[in-house]
């Protein structure tokens, strides 16, 4: 059952994402992220990450790729309908990424990883809270004052009003 | 050897998690590499920090059987998500000034 649920989740993230980087039009490339986010997002479940798989389809379905359709939609041209991207550079762009991957599989494949006898706790969201207010308390509250940088500088930079 | 790849195949483990990652790394790194589009080297990066994070929680539940990693892939989604704001920001003001998302045809820094 774990191996089926597996390969589906696999698949849907594999394939999902190869339509992002291969297809032509971008609002395709847009569409399919969704898949694979939520490929993902399943990847978590199996992986016993349940909080992650909630927070990955709220963020990530929910915010990221409604900005990014946002960014699709305001800067295409309208008039002329020109969606679709062009690439370059892809021959040697094909031999540094199969070069990449080759090198990172082989990487997995060889390494004799340590195996936990201990899993993770099963629900985990309770444990990740008291973990974010104790251990990594200073993590959280820089991550939480750059969130807020980050808002109002994106708010600044795209109202910014060109001077006449 | 035949047999030996089957049977890996048949049990999904923590080798399996780490080679879908590299695969989804890579297909991230070659949309960055060759789009022209700004947005679609956005969704690129994208894709390397699901796959980052893919092998953050693989690790937590397989290696470690501690919740660290898990809350590392928290970090890394909350900075994903101050990323793409701060990003997206830029590329619309980019197309205000130069009529143009093409990072291939974006080389001046001033209008």
């Amino acid at each position: 059952m774990f191996t089926v649920i597996f390969y589906v989740f696999a698949v849907i993230t594999l394939g999902a994402s190869a339509i992002v980087v291969f297809s032509r039009n971008i609002v395709h490339s847009a569409f399919a992220l969704l898949f694979a986010f939520f490929g993902v997002a399943g990847l978590y479940v199996l992986l016993m990450a349940d909080f992650l798989a909630i927070t990955q389809l709220m963020i990530y379905v929910g915010g990221i790729l409604v900005l990014l359709i946002f960014g699709v939609m305001l800067t295409q041209r309208q008039i002329d309908v020109d969606i679709r991207t062009g690439t370059f550079q892809v021959f040697p762009a094909l031999v540094i990424v199969s070069a990449l991957a080759g090198t990172l599989v082989g990487m997995f494949w060889v390494t004799n990883w340590k195996i936990a006898q201990t899993a993770p706790p099963e629900t985990t969201a309770s444990k990740i809270g008291e973990l974010l207010l104790t251990n990594y308390v200073l993590p959280f509250e820089i991550a939480s004052v750059i969130l807020l940088v980050a808002l109002i500088g994106a708010a600044m930079i795209a109202r910014r009003e060109k001077k006449a | 050897m035949m047999e030996q790849v089957l049977q890996w195949l048949k049990t999904p483990g923590l080798n399996h998690f780490l080679i879908l990652s590299a695969i989804l790394f890579s297909m991230g790194i070659y949309a960055v590499l060759t789009r022209k589009n700004a947005i679609m080297v956005l969704m690129g990066i994208e894709l390397v920090l699901n796959a980052a994070n893919i092998n953050f929680i693989a690790f937590s539940r397989y290696s470690t059987g501690t919740l660290d990693g898990q809350i590392v892939a928290i970090f890394v989604i909350i900075l994903a998500a101050a990323e793409v704001a701060i990003a997206l920001a830029i590329v619309l003001n980019i197309y205000q000034t130069f009529n143009t998302v093409n990072v291939d045809e974006i080389n001046q820094l001033r209008d």
